[in-house]
């Protein structure tokens, strides 16, 4: 199957400032694709220009065979878009930007449904103004599903959002996919990046970096897998020097903690510690995240 | 074609209905004009035989402040709008930008329209000047100098860079205009400089055309007035097309 999207040689600058430069990826239909990168990557501004709501200064954009500059109706038709930081009318009631939206296109879903899976059916009569944060971005979900879309865009949809109101809107989003949607999504959370994700662009100062699935980037990057244990009985780091692939072992009083790299690097832990009968009264295995290889490929963290 | 009607409707029904929602500005642009007309009516015809401006001028004065209430309006709704973000996420949707400014601009004429409704009524009671001579014709006035002034508050929304500035900004530039726009003393005692501001004025021509039309004289012998109604406002639309900012 084609792709949903194509970005190639994406550029764009405002003024001397050039926001994006030279990114190119893809979305596959059916995948949940993730933008993720630090305050000002130029995430919004490469989205915007797959929606067709910026124009780009060079590069090639497809989205369902069509260049997005061109704003035709199929295509609008077919995509479902959410704004980072959008606004609606301070006293719209949610039923009426739903209903507004509905005649926007020529298909659309049953509004009263579409309220009851967001869970805003007992909201429809509020005004925009009085809804709380996680209502309000459940709103522009669903004003991006009105028209039943194949290609959904969701910019930083959990930004400012309690945990337990993201973890609610990762379950819509999961949700999307289910019904073989597919989803470009950007975010800074690791966390959104990781759970949401099956693929991820890290995107920094306009470029991208790097894209693969998660774990995929973990290996490629930080193959290295760390065992923490503990043990009461007797056993020098001298015991560990010879495990294969081993490149550091940290001995702190009963704790040990052994890095290493290779597809049996725990394994051959364990068994030297078996073999070894070394009572141990704590193991766990630390696996690096997306944040160790964002930290990794950028020498900082996403926050600063 | 159609779904572009449709949604035309829709949103201009939905934007009266939010509109309506804000206790201020009903009162702000609604009722305090027809309230300022019904007590300056009543005050200035009640004891004068002949009174030279209230009787026939007071009317016009009164549907310039309707108008211009209407553009201050628009002005501020659009400037807050692409403040909020509401402009762009509109964008971001099939919805011509067309359609969305128009649906204001019918908003505002609805507006209109309701204010001046109140203006009559209140002016049976309390109004003791001559009605207008050809109430069609003069409706007519109304319309084009209504649409004429609402261009020219979308140059001005594509100008004032936030929401804060758009009223005052606008204030200042409409009432002034509306100072020298002959209705209060004639263009012709103005020095210079005003006197070719206020002949570039679409607010002067407004009131020649509607002065011109309360008197039953018809459109006639106003079409410099009318043709100059319509020049500013093919040239705003033209330039608000270009200026004109969704965010
Ligand atoms: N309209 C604009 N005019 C000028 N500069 C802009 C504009 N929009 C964005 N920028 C700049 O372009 C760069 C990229 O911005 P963009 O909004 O794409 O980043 P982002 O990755 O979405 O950031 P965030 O996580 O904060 O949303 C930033 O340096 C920003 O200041
Ligand atoms: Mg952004």
């Amino acid at each position: 199957m084609p792709p949903v999207v194509t970005v190639a040689n994406l550029r764009k600058a405002y003024g001397p400032l050039v926001a994006v430069d030279d990114v190119s990826f893809e979305v596959e239909e059916g995948e949940i694709f993730g933008l993720l990168g630090p305050n000002g990557a130029g995430k919004t501004t490469t989205m915007e220009c797959v929606e067709g709501v910026r124009k780009p200064d060079a590069g090639v954009i497809r989205i369902l065979g069509h260049d997005p500059a061109d704003r035709s109706d199929d295509l609008l038709r077919r995509i479902g878009v959410q704004l980072q930081e959008a606004q609606l009318q301070k006293r719209i009631r949610v039923w009426e930007a739903v209903d507004l939206w509905k005649t926007l296109f020529p298909e659309t879903v049953d509004a009263d449904g579409l309220l009851a899976e967001l869970g805003l059916t007992e909201k429809r009569e509020t005004k925009f103004m009085d809804l709380s944060g996680g209502q309000k971005q459940r709103l522009f979900i669903a004003l991006a599903l009105v028209n039943d879309p194949q290609v959904v865009f969701l910019d930083e949809l959990t930004t400012g959002l309690d945990p337990q109101a993201r973890r609610r809107i990762w379950e819509l989003v999961l949700g999307m996919k289910e019904r073989g949607k597919s989803v470009f999504l950007t975010t800074h959370l690791m966390e959104e990046a990781e759970r949401l994700c099956d693929r991820v662009a890290i995107i920094e100062h306009g470029r991208l970096i790097e894209i693969g699935t998660a774990p995929e980037l973990v290996r490629r990057h930080c193959p290295e897998r760390t065992v923490h244990f503990s043990t009461a009985d007797a056993a020098t780091p001298e015991l560990f020097s010879g495990v294969p692939g081993v490149s550091a072992i940290v001995h702190d009083g009963e704790r040990f903690s052994l890095t290493g790299l290779g597809p049996d690097f725990i394994s051959n832990v364990i068994e030297r510690v078996a073999e070894h009968r070394l009572r141990v009264t704590d193991f766990r295995t630390e696996t690096p995240t997306l944040e160790d290889v964002f930290l990794q490929l950028t020498g900082h963290s996403i926050r600063d | 074609m159609l779904r572009s009607a449709a949604q035309l409707a829709k949103l201009t029904w939905v934007e009266i209905k939010i509109f309506v929602r804000e206790p201020m500005g009903v009162i702000g642009t609604v009722l305090v004009p027809v309230i300022l007309f019904a007590l300056l009516g009543r005050w200035m015809t009640r004891d004068l035989e002949a009174p030279s401006f209230v009787s026939s001028e007071l009317p016009i004065l009164a549907v310039l402040l309707v108008v211009i209430g209407a553009v201050l309006s628009l002005t501020t709704i659009l400037a807050i709008y692409r403040e909020g973000g509401i402009l762009k996420r509109l964008k971001a949707t099939p919805l011509s930008p067309l359609v969305i400014l128009s649906a204001h601009v019918l908003v505002k004429l609805v507006l209109t329209s309701v204010t001046l409704l109140l203006l009559v009524v209140a002016g049976r009671r309390f109004y003791t000047g001559p009605p207008p001579a050809a109430p069609w014709s003069f409706l007519g006035a109304v319309i084009v100098v209504s649409l004429s002034l609402l261009s020219l508050g979308f140059v001005l929304a594509s100008v004032v860079r936030t929401a804060r500035f758009a009223q005052p900004v606008g204030s200042i530039l409409l009432y002034s205009l509306l100072s020298i726009s002959g209705l209060f003393f004639p263009v012709a005692a103005l020095p210079g400089a005003w006197k070719t501001v206020a002949l570039l004025s679409p607010l002067t021509h407004g009131v020649d055309l509607l002065r011109s039309a309360w008197a039953g004289a018809g459109w006639a012998g106003e079409w410099v007035a009318l043709l100059a109604l319509l020049a500013n406002l093919v040239i705003c639309v033209a330039v608000a097309r270009r200026v004109f900012r969704w965010e």
